[in-house]
């Protein structure tokens, strides 16, 4: 049997906000691995702390305690800038509301985080282009947000998250915002990235049909991380 | 060229918003130009004076006169090349609000030691034969439509009476700075008047026009010719004339201080209109801006951002403003052409309009790009949607 590599590795995650003098409790001693290829769903009732977890596996919320490394990378070591510098090369993101800017075209938005990098115009336009011929969006670049459907534009979002080829792809709720069929389109988009790509994604989600495309489902129940389904317990 | 196309792109973003926030810039640009260019038009009678002539006065004070029989003793005085006399007359042609510099000075000194107001040779002949001539400058002539031969009334105010003169010469400045909108008459005119009419006033002049033969011996001259008159009945006080301006406009000088206050208050203005637009703007994109931390973008580039599209705003009303100072100024300077020689936009102005846009542009991003850096990426993501 083939052994595969973490390429995401918590250990005793906890965090908690405070409120005046309470201190709430989001994550509870999270220990988890996820390999290299995964295709991880989070799920768990609102206010579980899936978002949470999701932030600091892509550094962009700080842990109380624990370690979380990526690629063998401690994140919890490094400072706001390393950080900065850090989700630029390693993490894709796909948001529930897309998250693009409305005053850039799909070609720009796609080309965004390329800019962080030393390519060349023509470089970024051809790295630009393929991303957008993987999510079947070449035709439409020149379209700003607005002149995009809904599915379309998670669509722009998704080949702005992989442009720069990332070692992990986060979604949080990638599907929440759109109608069954546009959901499903994005869903079997983000199935063939995993499958065809072998990309690692990690989807934060409610829904149990989009859980389903996932090859492992993990539960988070008020901050604690469970294998099974709470109520599926015996 | 992709920065600059996201920033104009941004600033434009809310157009009525933007259009109306450099409505505000060029008109705050506008005004400080022009209130720049008034307080430089003040001052340009005092930078176009000559270094080669002093002002006698009385030490006392400008309104009291010195004795006429000063000028022999001044003439003497080693390093004098040449002494006019005059009176500031304050005469009012036709209505209060047709205000003109007009003076009394002796006629052949006059003509020799102001070099600068050039009249044609028989026109300057027909002025020194003539007790009753006077001559005006090309700016004045123009405003009041006078011809040569024309008569000219002035009702005096500090010498009552309807004052009678003939025009005799319109003299053009050498110097673009010099003023064109002076008009003198004959010294000898008003003293011969006064001496029936008020005769104790007779003999006396408002101050002496000093000329000397080299500009760096000017202070050892005007020491000397205070000296002479040291605990006489009128001291005098001698200084370069550009000394003897600045004394005299130091008179208005609450009315300068305010006028300076004014325009930087202006700025001020701008500053906090332009702060406004930018913090509504950054608060509108707080969720944006977590979107470019979340792709790696780091706080310099996104303050990079807010304070490039501040500037790009303040820059656009700036150079519209500037585009419009020029002609409101010339504008301007033709209807208050006889207070001011010149009312020209000078490059120092530009300057500083420029400067004071920087600092608008600058200053109004402060706020916002330390909300934007300060924001944490999940809370900035949670604002959307």
């Amino acid at each position: 049997m083939e052994s595969k590599t973490p390429i995401v590795e918590i250990e005793h995650v906890n965090k908690s906000y405070h409120r005046g003098t309470h201190i709430i409790p989001v994550l509870v001693d999270i220990t988890l691995d996820i390999t290299e290829g995964e295709f991880l769903a989070l799920m768990g009732p609102s206010g579980s702390g899936k978002t949470t977890l999701l932030n600091m596996i892509a550094a962009l919320d700080q842990v109380d305690n624990g370690i979380i490394r990526v690629g063998g990378i401690d994140i919890t070591g490094l400072t706001e800038s390393e950080l900065a510098a850090w989700r630029s090369v390693n993490v894709g993101f796909i948001f529930q509301f897309y998250n693009l800017i409305p005053v850039l075209t799909a070609f720009e938005n796609v080309e965004l985080p390329l800019l962080l990098t030393g390519l060349s115009r023509r470089e970024r336009r051809e790295h630009v282009e393929l991303a957008l011929q993987v999510v079947t969006l070449a035709s439409r670049m020149d379209h700003y947000p607005a002149q995009l459907s809904g599915g379309e534009q998670q669509r722009v979002a998704i080949a702005r998250a992989i442009v720069t080829d990332p070692t992990i792809l986060v979604a949080d709720e990638p599907t929440g915002d759109l109608d069954r069929v546009a959901a499903e389109e994005i869903l079997e988009l983000m199935d063939r990235l995993n499958r065809e790509s072998h990309k690692t994604i990690i989807m934060v989600t409610h829904d149990p049909r989009a859980a389903k495309k996932a090859r492992t489902i993990r539960y988070l129940d008020k901050g604690i991380l469970n294998n099974v389904h709470p109520q599926a317990a015996p | 060229m992709y920065i600059l196309k996201l920033l104009l792109r941004n600033a434009f973003r809310h157009k009525l918003r933007t259009a109306l926030t450099i409505l505000s810039i060029t008109i705050a640009i506008l005004s400080f130009g022009l209130l720049r260019t008034f307080i430089t038009a003040w001052y340009a009678g005092a930078e176009a004076s000559s270094a080669n002539r002093l002002v006698a006065r009385n030490a006392v004070s400008l309104i009291f006169p010195l004795p006429l029989s000063y000028k022999d003793k001044i003439r003497q005085v080693d390093g004098v090349k040449n002494v006019s006399w005059g009176q500031f007359f304050g005469g009012i042609y036709k209505d209060e609000k047709n205000f003109f510099a007009n003076y009394a000075y002796d006629a052949k000194s006059a003509i020799e030691v102001y070099p600068e107001f050039i009249l044609p040779p028989d026109q300057k002949e027909a002025f020194i034969r003539d007790r009753k001539a006077c001559f005006a400058g090309r700016k004045l002539a123009e405003k009041y439509h006078w011809h040569i031969g024309d008569m000219i009334t002035l009702k005096g105010t500090a010498f009552p009476g309807n004052w009678e003169f003939v025009l005799r010469g319109i003299y053009h400045g050498r110097d673009e700075s010099t003023d064109e909108a002076i008009f003198i008459f004959h010294w000898d005119y008003l003293n011969e008047t006064l001496k029936k009419t008020f005769p104790r006033r007779a003999n006396q002049v408002g101050h002496y026009v000093v000329e000397v033969t080299d500009p760096n011996r000017a202070a050892e001259v005007a020491q000397a010719i205070d000296k002479i008159f040291k605990n006489s009945l009128a001291e005098t006080l001698t200084e370069t004339e550009k000394a003897f301006f600045l004394s005299f406009l130091s008179m208005a000088g609450a009315i300068i201080m305010a006028i300076q206050l004014v325009s930087f208050v202006v700025i001020i203005i701008i500053i906090a209109v332009t702060a406004n637009t930018m913090a509504m703007t950054a608060r509108e994109r707080i969720g944006e801006y977590a979107i470019f931390k979340t792709l790696g973008y780091r706080g310099w580039r996104i303050a990079g951002m807010i304070i490039g599209e501040s500037l790009l705003i303040t820059m656009i009303g700036c150079l519209i403003g500037i585009g419009l100072t020029p002609p409101t100024a010339k504008a301007f300077g033709k209807a208050v052409g006889s207070y001011f020689p010149t009312f020209r936009v000078e490059i120092e102005t530009i300057y500083m309009d420029i400067g004071a846009s920087i600092l608008v542009g600058l200053c109004a991003a402060i706020i916002p790009t330390w909300r934007a850096a300060k924001i944490r990426i999940a809370d900035g993501l949670r604002r959307i949607g």
